[in-house]
């Protein structure tokens, strides 16, 4: 079996100009399923450059550009959908955005480095620490806000309520006049009944006691996930009342395919991509880097 | 999803019904179905690929008694195998001649290790043996919190140097004190990297130089895609792994990545974790993986309808 090493600069150097043949087709149907786009995306897009070939003849160059079309629209929709390009606070108003994910995806470090963002970018924030269940899990959060440079709201008894938390940080944002309240949260498998519930009412007690801020409740996904990460999408989209998604971990050599499915079957925008435990390792999402990297060497 | 999944093995035995032999000509719709199964479960694409082969092989010459169909031996011969692939009955923590002898945790970020660490922690203790941890995450926030915090949950000691030293330093040291103080078990906590991170990698040889280990664990979550192979081979070959703590399988994932770990690796699947509290850790057992990754609770069942 061909490592995907070197797989594209392969196909090009080799066949650039020739008509693409169902064995290339083969190689990049590997391609695909290597890096988690799952067996039905990958059929649907496959299948897409199949019957563009029996249209007319495609060179590899050609093939390849066409499949990136595909990837790159498949992300794009949502995006477009949302009418918002780029996802930024509001300013002089009140955002709330709420981080949810299954467990060690990297929901706490994401909401460091948006915290570090948002000030650089001359918001004013502050962090609630509303995960009280994993062992140091405020410990940590409270590290970030002083990288950042973000007060945290807190509470140190453990398995405190969290939408007490919420509650608590939602009032001093108001009081002090703050634009971004980044809320934590614990991790959950979104098989877990209670504590999706749990998550619902962090949720509604954002909507009861902020009804004019802007909420952003985003998912973070990890790119080293499989196709899991489908059904923690739909759950969560659920429960938490999702409106985009963060994908971490890009620094490794996960590619992150799963994106693919959860954008064309929940129309949730990616927002943001995280590549790197470093306080600026955190950029907004862009399609077209995404899916150069998804087919790129390794 | 499980329901899906079970129609799509019936789909591939349908094919084998009415034939009265597994043959080359009928077993590739068969197998097709379970490529698409593994794939959808989260197995690595070169070892979906070995693992239908071996299959293949095996199912063609496959003897079909009287009273089972060949769709029935066709399931029970992919079933076997993979409870075979994963290593058969399940393998305990190695004997160690030595005292302490010395757990490693290793694998990539969030994957579970801490709190991996202080279920190991808690089952040897329920041993009536006495672990010591060693806090040697000099990089994640509050890492050696997390563990302090753990470790006093379920009263086991935790040793640490803070964070400005080095994290082979400190492994070496929590052994020192191991070997001093008459500790059963070492059971060192390390930081989460990527098998692409050279200088974290070429750390990670330093821990082990440092403390000799009868157990490196690879701890994996179960939810991790096509990388388990690449992960699995990077660790084993760079630092040695001996098995693997398999975590987060309280959730829905298919868990294809014990098959990815023991095909690539050889090693075995130790423990997996089912939970976030420190109690919830259980031994591995293939047969039920077998059933999980195929997505069916009970094969027999399936094997009946076939
Ligand atoms: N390489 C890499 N590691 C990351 C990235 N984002 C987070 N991590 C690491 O992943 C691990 C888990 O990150 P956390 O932020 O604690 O994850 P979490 O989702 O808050 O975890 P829980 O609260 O326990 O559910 C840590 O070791 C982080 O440093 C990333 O983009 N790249
Ligand atoms: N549901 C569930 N959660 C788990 C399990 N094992 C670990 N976790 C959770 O997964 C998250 C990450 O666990 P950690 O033990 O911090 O992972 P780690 O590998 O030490 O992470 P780093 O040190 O950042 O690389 C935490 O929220 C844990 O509570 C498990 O078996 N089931
Ligand atoms: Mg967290
Ligand atoms: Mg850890």
């Amino acid at each position: 079996e061909k490592t995907r090493k070197g797989f594209v600069t392969d196909l090009l150097d080799k066949f650039g100009d020739d008509p693409l043949t169902p064995e290339t087709l083969d190689e990049l149907e590997t391609l695909l399923l290597r890096s988690d786009v799952g067996v039905d995306a990958t059929d649907q897009i496959i299948n897409a450059l199949r019957k563009r070939l029996n249209e007319e003849v495609l060179d590899s160059k050609e093939g390849l550009r066409f499949l990136k079309e595909q990837l790159c629209k498949i992300v794009d929709q949502p995006i477009k959908n949302s009418g918002k390009t780029l996802l930024m606070p509001s300013e002089n108003s009140l955002n709330i955005w709420l981080i949810v994910g299954v467990n060690g995806v990297g929901k706490t470090t994401t909401l460091g480095k948006l915290a570090n963002l948002a000030l650089r970018s001359g918001f004013s924030a502050l962090i609630a620490a509303a995960d009280t269940f994993r062992a140091a899990a405020v410990e940590q959060v409270k590290v970030w806000g002083e990288r950042s440079g973000v007060s945290v709201v807190a509470n140190e008894t453990p398995n405190a309520d969290p939408a007490a938390i919420v509650f608590d940080a939602i009032g001093a944002a108001k009081s002090k006049k703050i634009e971004l309240l980044l809320v934590d949260t614990a991790g959950r498998l979104q098989t877990k009944n209670n504590l999706m519930e749990e998550l619902t009412k962090v949720r509604k007690i954002i909507d009861r006691l902020a009804p004019e801020a802007n909420v952003e409740s985003l998912l973070v996904l990890d790119a080293t996930q499989g196709q899991n990460g489908l059904s923690q999408a739909m759950s969560f989209a659920k429960s938490a009342n999702l409106t985009g998604v963060v994908i971490t971990k890009l620094d490794g050599s996960a590619r992150g395919g799963v994106a693919f499915a959860v954008s064309s079957q929940t129309n949730l925008p990616i927002r943001f991509i995280g590549a790197g435990e470093g306080i600026r390792d955190l950029r907004p999402f862009n399609s077209f880097e995404f899916v150069e990297a998804l087919l790129a060497d390794s | 999803m499980f329901d899906e999944l079970s129609a799509r093995f019936e789909d591939a035995v349908k094919g084998l019904r009415g034939e009265n032999k597994i043959s080359e000509d009928n077993v590739d719709i068969a197998l097709k179905q379970v490529r698409r199964a593994l794939l959808e479960a989260d197995v690595s694409l070169s070892v979906v690929k070995q693992f239908v082969q071996e299959v293949r092989d095996k199912a063609i010459g496959a003897e079909v008694v009287r009273g089972v169909n060949p769709g029935q031996k066709f399931i029970e011969v992919v079933h076997q195998e993979l409870v075979e692939v994963m290593g058969g009955a399940n393998s305990p923590l190695a004997d160690s001649t030595k005292k302490p002898s010395v757990i490693l945790m290793a694998g990539l970020q969030g994957a579970g290790k801490t709190t991996a660490a202080a279920k190991l922690g808690l089952y040897l203790k329920d041993k009536g043996l006495k672990p010591l941890m060693v806090a040697a995450d000099v990089y994640r926030p509050a890492a050696i919190d997390q563990l302090n915090t753990l470790g006093k949950q379920i009263n086991v000691e935790v040793f640490s140097l803070g964070k400005e030293s080095k994290p082979e330093d400190i492994a070496a040291s929590g052994l020192k004190k191991a070997q001093e103080e008459d500790f059963d078990t070492l059971i060192v906590d390390t930081a989460g990297r990527l098998q692409i991170d050279e200088e974290m990698m070429n750390e990670m040889v330093r821990i082990r130089s440092a403390v000799d280990p009868d157990e490196v664990l690879l701890v994996v979550d179960s939810m991790i895609g096509q990388e388990a192979a690449d992960l699995t081979r990077a660790f084993h070959e760079k630092v040695g792994i001996t098995g693997a703590v398999l975590t987060k399988l309280d959730g829905d994932s298919r868990g294809g990545a014990a098959l990815s770990i023991r095909k690539v690796s050889g090693q075995p699947i130790k423990f997996i974790g089912t939970g976030e509290k420190v109690e919830a850790l259980q031994p591995f057992h293939p047969e039920r993986m077998a059933g999980r990754i195929l997505g069916m609770g009970d094969v027999l069942t399936l094997v009946e309808k076939a």
